[in-house]
């Protein structure tokens, strides 16, 4: 038996399925205008974040475009072309359409993908001035330690054997090497506004990661890699430094801080800690 | 080209005996349509485990403190969460959205479609499921051994993943069990991808030409493609890391490590390089789930808008751009790994272009459904959820994709919304489509079409309920993978959005309860379905409801035209089949 259908029901499914999208597509681009708490980022507080910032717009606004018009046009064709009895269009295609819409997507994306590489560009390819001020951030089940090179402008050497938590040596600095007498190990990271900082980011057992919302950066911490990472950060105040790198049962209270302060501040921080060393 | 060739007519065979006997017929069956049905639903097990694990997830991101009655300790640990978080995507990812797409109904339906009488290879075919279902026992074991499921996720990052119990609870044994499950479900996925491919190659029907097959052959043959090249991948880095664990080697693991304040005895290795494994393996899997839910879109938004696909060709060639840039782009998961910053641009680059066959395929859908006459049967409504879907979760991919955005996005729910709507949702909107639409050969019955709607709608909207709002928080910085947002501060204000996340979770949840009493009600009492009840045109749609043992009962076909032959001008019916010589077609006088 062949059940023959001349018809695919009312129009209350199409009409549904229409408003849906609608609805969809309304909902989405209020909540991204009208910066709801909840799904806004914080300002950065570096220039290049600015910069991440703008092609993070420059994308949204490609994007939106593209979902605004194809779910509005889904919602179109699904309410216009349903089966009121007419006869469907035939067609297999069209070459030109082809052509232009595949241009038009090649040129847009890798335009846009191209465009995005300066600010990449800045973070990772070229590397800190000589003069930055350097810190070692390292992350272990599930604290973060960040070491200053003290006075001496040296970081000590470390021996993994020299390790011990409890006698205040978390990150096994050799007893035997000069360099590290003075070394500075705090678990907040303290920095001047508007000198660049080097961190050289370093694991001592699983994967970490660090990361400051508003300074728009992330790296993972490898086991094995210590990886430079450098920012200037332009706006003084307090900010939160997360694991982002899944680490163990710990892994959501691996949390730090990232201050940014005066250069007084600074000064009086590193006297205070190299005092208490 | 085929094993049947010979000119023009079908060919008349003997038809084949079924095997007597419940275990030859049920369990180690070599018939294809069998080994589908059990891939099926060992899939179907596989997601209500996994959407239980879901929605515990969710239940404990909004109330961490509720006392769970199957909770030992009463409330959930950390550690338990994170069990969750691993165990969710692992069998998600693979014993869903590989199993069904694939093992499921491309094994039931690539035969039939090509006009062969089974697999080329079927007692290998049998083997892949026997191996995927020990896989799969494997997994369900980790939940049960002495530390628990493991923690490390569904990337099963090492080191966490690959020094023991000392990083943490669930990564002794259950870690193990872990590699093992999915290694094992690597051997099975290439002998079973062997198996497409040589019969996609081999078997298929005479006048079967590619460019004639339907395009849910090409996504399956694709598919199978890409499993090939990357099962055998992760399986290689699975028994290096199963190496790491017993057998003191140091393939992932460099010197000096300090776990709990004891010394490490590895050195020389590279987590870096699992992750390349992982990802060369775990960037084309994304593929390997959507390309058959891509195939099956096009096939059932052609059927019901009773048009040809749009741009045919074009829609072919994508499938094979999506499939061949795949397994170019693994390293954009690894932007801030450590890896070399200019790798990251030559990564960056290429998975903007992986975008371009993507827009291609979604204006073709626009194109298909342009002009039709559409009817808004339950499997076209899954068909349209995926396309609107894999816009939504494809576009978010714009921003991962260029490293300089996924500095502030990486590891926030922003990425969990995006490959959850792409790969997940959009995959399941697909194996749901393929469901509705061909239950009725499968089983040879219809199922309910007004409860089917139901389904539809309060998963269509409740899958947006869940996963649009994370795209926000993502962009607040909600940080995945976290048990707990008290010790952060810029967390605390997501959290009545995490709250209305998971009553829709429960929501959507319960709705698919409406499709599993609709699967099993309409096995046994759904209406008998015809041969063709969609008027479609491919070759499954002429054999019986259920096919017979050998497809087409000794009888096989030759076909004369593409698979997509709708509202041809001049002709009386609004679909040819394929297999339908050019004489018997009914012509307007």
């Amino acid at each position: 038996m062949r059940i023959r259908k001349r018809n695919g029901g009312s129009a209350a499914t199409p009409a549904l399925l229409s408003l849906i999208l609608v609805v969809l597509v309304g909902v989405t681009v209020y909540v991204f205008a009208s910066n709801l708490p909840w799904a806004v980022r914080p300002a950065p507080i570096t220039s290049v974040g600015a910069e991440i910032d703008h092609q993070y717009d420059l994308t949204l606004a490609v994007t939106a475009t593209v979902f605004i018009l194809s779910q509005l046009g889904l919602a179109f064709a699904v309410f216009k072309f349903r089966d009121h009895g007419q006869k469907a269009h035939f067609t297999r295609g069209s070459n030109t359409l082809e052509a232009i819409w595949t241009t038009a997507t090649i040129v847009l994306f890798l335009g846009l993908g191209l465009m995005g590489h300066k600010a990449w560009a800045e973070v990772r390819f070229t590397p800190a001035s000589p003069d930055a001020i350097q810190v070692e951030v390292t992350g272990n089940q599930f604290v973060f330690n960040f070491r200053y090179p003290g006075p001496d402008g040296k970081f000590g050497k470390l021996d993994p054997k020299q390790i011990s938590a409890s006698t205040g040596n978390p990150l096994g600095i050799d007893a035997n090497d000069p360099a590290g007498k003075d070394d500075i190990v705090v678990p907040t990271l303290t920095v001047p506004v508007n000198h660049e900082v080097n961190l050289l980011i370093r694991s001592q057992d699983v994967i970490h990661n660090f990361y400051v919302r508003e300074l728009r950066i992330q790296q993972d911490a490898m086991p094995g890699m210590v990886v430079p990472l450098h920012f200037t950060a332009n706006t003084i105040g307090q900010y939160e430094v997360v694991c982002t790198q899944l680490c163990g049962l710990g892994h959501s209270r691996m949390h730090s801080y990232l201050n940014v302060v005066s250069d007084a501040d600074y000064e009086t921080f590193l006297k205070q800690q190299a005092a208490g060393q | 080209m085929s094993s049947h060739a010979h000119a023009g007519g079908s060919t008349v065979h003997a038809p084949m005996a079924e095997p007597s006997g419940f275990i030859r017929k049920y369990i180690f069956s070599v018939d294809h349509k069998v080994i589908g049905i059990q891939y099926f639903l060992l899939a179907l097990t596989a997601v209500v485990i996994g959407i239980v694990l879901s929605l515990l997830m969710r239940f404990h991101l909004v109330w961490p403190n509720a006392t769970l009655p199957f909770v030992s300790g009463g409330q959930m640990s950390q550690e338990q969460y994170l069990a969750l978080v691993t165990m969710h995507g692992t069998i998600m990812v693979f014993f869903v959205l590989t199993t069904a797409p694939q093992g499921g109904f491309g094994n039931y339906f690539l035969p039939i479609q090509i006009g062969a009488p089974d697999m080329a290879f079927p007692r290998l075919n049998m083997l892949s499921f026997w191996v995927t279902f020990l896989a799969f026992v494997s997994i369900i074991a980790a939940f049960v051994v002495p530390g628990g499921a493991p923690i490390s996720g569904w990337t099963g990052y090492t080191p966490l993943s690959g020094l023991g119990e000392i990083t943490g609870p669930g990564e002794g044994w259950g870690q193990t069990l872990w590699i093992v499950s999915i290694s094992l479900f690597c051997l099975a996925s290439l002998l079973g991808a062997l198996n497409f491919i040589a019969t996609t190659i081999d078997l298929r029907a005479p006048g079967m030409s590619l460019m004639r097959m339907p395009l849910t052959v090409w996504g399956w043959f694709v598919t199978a493609i890409l499993g090939l090249l990357a099962f055998g991948i992760l399986l290689a880095g699975g028994i290096l890391l199963l190496l790491d664990r017993s057998a003191g080697t140091s393939f992932f693991i460099p010197a000096g490590l300090v776990v709990n304040d004891q010394i490490q005895a590895h050195s020389g290795g590279s987590p870096l390089l699992w992750q390349h494994l992982f990802w060369f393996f775990g960037h084309p899997e994304v593929y390997i789930a959507i390309l058959p839910g891509m195939g099956v879109a096009s096939h059932v938004l052609s059927t019901f808008a009773r048009k040809p696909v749009y741009g045919y060709r074009a829609m072919a060639y994508a499938i094979c751009a999506i499939g061949f840039l795949g397994f170019m782009v693994w390293g954009h998961h690894m932007f801030v790994s450590g890896m070399s910053p200019y790798s990251g641009f030559a990564f960056s680059v290429l998975t903007m272009s992986i975008g371009v066959p993507s827009a291609i395929k979604t204006f073709n859908w626009l194109g298909t459904l342009w002009g039709g006459k559409i009817q808004f049967k339950s499997p076209m409504l899954f068909a349209l959820g995926f396309v609107s879907l894999f816009v939504s979760g494809g576009l978010s991919g714009l921003f991962l994709a260029q490293p300089a955005v996924d500095n502030m996005l990486h590891a926030t729910y922003y990425v969990v919304a995006h490959f959850h709507l792409v790969m997940g949702v959009a995959a399941i909107f697909g194996i749901f489509a393929a469901t509705y639409f061909w239950f009725p050969k499968m089983f040879g019955r219809m199922m309910n079409e007004p409860l089917a709607k139901i389904h539809f709608w309060f998963t269509f909207v409740g899958a947006y309920c869940i996963f649009m709002p994370m795209h926000f928080i993502g962009i607040a910085g909600g940080i995945r993978r976290y048990a707990d947002a008290s010790a952060v501060g810029f967390l605390a204000h997501l959290q009545p959005v995490h709250q209305f996340m998971t009553i829709a979770a429960f929501i959507t949840g319960a709705a698919q309860l409406l499709f599993l009493c609709n699967f099993f009600y309409s096995l046994k009492f759904g209406p008998r379905a015809s041969k063709n009840p969609w008027n479609a045109t491919t070759l499954e749609w002429i054999t019986d409801s259920p096919p017979p043992i050998d497809n087409f009962g000794g009888h096989y076909p030759s076909v004369y035209r593409g698979p997509y032959e709708f509202s041809v001008p001049g002709v009386v019916d609004d679909f040819i089949p394929q297999s339908l010589e050019p004489s018997q077609v009914a012509r307007v006088k």
